[in-house]
């Protein structure tokens, strides 16, 4: 049972949710960029610990199943097909055995996932299999002739369903920063600055980091603090004065300053932009910060409740509403 | 100890900062405090990282938050204290011919013979001061003012794994091939970065590093063994 990667664009690779614990000796987390479409994914397939899925990039992917497989996307708003039928792009399906699957760019969205039940087989390095690009330990990014294992059973049809594109799942043109940890460092012209105007997408933008241009930022001087601990979400500000938003494969430490701090949820709706979309900064409070982030995860876990709804054909959806409400009509109304 | 001070890292992160510049006294409230905070087994923390000045406390905004973890901490910081006994590692090290691409070049720009700079290098005892950039690539501290270099001015491509490289007051062993603005002035086949072991990272921040050196058919005889 296997999955052959026809074509990989650049910057596809196999991620879980993430090697935690391990970034004080210089490995950084990596996992996915949109964490929450991850989750949503997981949920889709009914997966358990240690599910990893096929991240797919703007430039897209094309594969083929060898057998006949159950698969899930969502992300971003990406074009599918199979062998030239469109699907929609949210939802579990199967691809029959020798069919193709295209993933292209579509309408929105920067990246999405793409996984089977239970996720592919591969080695673990350090509890996880994320592929750590910059070493290349755990695999590298995927290319045309790679075979991914699914690790489970191969079919659960009743799990095929459709879904609506959540809003939240949206790149919205706004990312809420909590000022530091070095503003101290830049002028008042600076930290104005980053949020009185409009910052673009530029195309440098890839796993490491998203960088951005506008209002010029740069630091009072160029000053060489000692090297610091990064996180991601960093809005680090090097000497061209244009701030770079640090996502999964950030480096773990380094010495320019960091002007502000991207709030959790918002990194994962932000790295869904693309060149040339538009982004307003935000200042909340860590506080706020938090609650945000905690409000989107109850957003996605009650979207995440709703998914069952979703499954199976139009015999089965109508079923489940003739067991809750009686006798439903050919086009679903019920009758009394 | 030093009075830290704490300031929020975005909604998931807590940077505490002993100071601006790079001592061992600042140093030695980090590690302390890294110590304290591990052992508290505070809950909603994932990471801890230890830096020069600072340690950043990476935590799940889903089960704590900023105050909270500050004032678990701040209860923390005023007991800790003693920080783990450091170990002290010996790095066979060969300082000769191609190992050594960048040694001429110091010796240029620092008027002494070669093996001045090599008897500077490890006379010396060096401190792991913190991880970064990439697994394992550890940022020693120690190299002697006599053989200080700031970086070159273009870095230098594949750079290859275990070069000893310095620059400034720094020195680092690398653990991959990479690109660096450093010196190169020798090679260990010590392997800092052991990324298939059950500690891959057998050196821990906080623990000092001797650089002993080695002849080349040494060093050869050493690594077929």
């Amino acid at each position: 049972m296997s999955l052959e990667v026809k074509f990989a664009g650049p910057l596809c690779s196999l991620q879980d949710s993430g090697r935690m614990g391990f970034l004080r000796y210089g490995v950084t987390e990596s996992g996915p960029m949109d964490r929450q479409a991850f989750r949503i994914l997981a949920a889709m397939l009914e997966a358990e610990e240690g599910f990893n899925a096929i991240e797919v990039s703007l430039a897209g992917m094309v594969v083929q199943a060898k057998q006949s497989l159950t698969l899930g996307f969502c992300g971003g708003e990406f074009a599918l097909s199979i062998d030239g039928e469109a699907l929609l792009p949210w939802g579990v399906f199967t691809l029959p055995a020798g069919k193709t699957l295209t993933i292209r760019a579509g309408a929105s969205g920067s990246w999405g996932y793409l996984s089977c039940l239970g996720g592919f087989a591969t080695d673990a390095w350090l509890d996880s299999t994320s592929s750590h690009l910059p070493s290349g330990l755990c695999g590298g990014y995927l290319q045309a002739g790679d075979i991914l294992a699914p690790s489970a059973a191969s079919l659960r049809e009743d799990l095929n369903c459709a879904l609506p594109i959540p809003e939240f799942s949206r790149f919205s043109g706004n990312a809420r920063i909590v000022p530091g940890p070095q503003n101290h460092l830049f002028p008042e012209r600076a930290k104005q600055a980053l949020f009185q105007g409009n910052f673009t997408v530029t195309r440098e933008f890839d796993r490491m980091g998203m960088r951005l241009s506008g209002a010029s930022l740069a630091p009072e001087d160029a000053l060489s603090i000692p090297s610091e601990a990064i996180i991601r979400g960093s809005l680090q500000v090097p000497g061209h004065g244009d701030p770079i938003v640090l996502l999964a494969d950030h480096q773990t430490t380094g010495g320019y300053p960091k002007i502000a701090t991207m709030i959790t949820c918002d990194q994962d709706t932000t790295a869904q932009a693309r060149a040339g979309d538009v982004v307003r900064f935000t200042e909340v409070s860590a506080e706020e910060g938090t609650k945000t982030t905690r409000d989107r995860a109850q957003q996605v876990a009650n979207w995440i409740a709703e998914i069952p709804t979703h499954r199976g054909s139009l015999a089965d959806k109508l079923n489940r509403v003739n067991l809750i409400s009686g006798i439903v009509g050919p086009d679903g109304t019920p009758h009394h | 100890m030093i009075a830290p001070q704490f300031q929020p890292v975005g909604d998931s992160g807590v940077m505490i900062r002993f100071g601006d510049e790079i001592t061992d006294e600042i140093h030695a409230g980090v590690l302390a405090m890294d110590q304290a905070i591990t052992a508290a087994e505070l809950p909603g923390v994932r990471e801890l990282v230890p830096s020069f000045t600072g340690l950043l406390v990476v935590y799940d905004p889903l089960e704590t938050e900023y105050q909270t973890l500050i004032r678990a901490i701040s209860g923390l910081s005023a007991r800790s204290g003693d920080a783990r006994e450091a170990r002290e590692w010996c790095l066979p090290t060969c300082y000769e011919g191609d190992f050594a691409p960048d040694l001429q070049a110091v010796c240029d720009q620092t008027g002494l013979s070669s093996d001045a700079v090599i008897n500077a290098h490890t006379s010396a005892s060096y401190k792991l001061f913190m991880y970064g950039f990439a697994p394992g690539y550890g940022y020693l501290g120690g190299t002697p003012e006599s053989i200080q270099l700031p970086r070159k001015t273009a870095p230098v491509r594949d750079i290859p794994k275990g070069a000893v490289m310095i620059a400034g007051p720094q020195c680092i062993v690398t653990t991959m091939v990479m690109p660096t603005g450093w010196w190169v002035i020798g090679r260990t086949d010590f392997e800092v970065f052991q990324p298939f072991e059950d500690n891959p990272f057998p050196v821990a921040v906080g623990d000092t590093i001797r650089f002993q050196r080695v002849s080349a058919d040494d060093f050869m005889k050493g690594q077929k063994s």
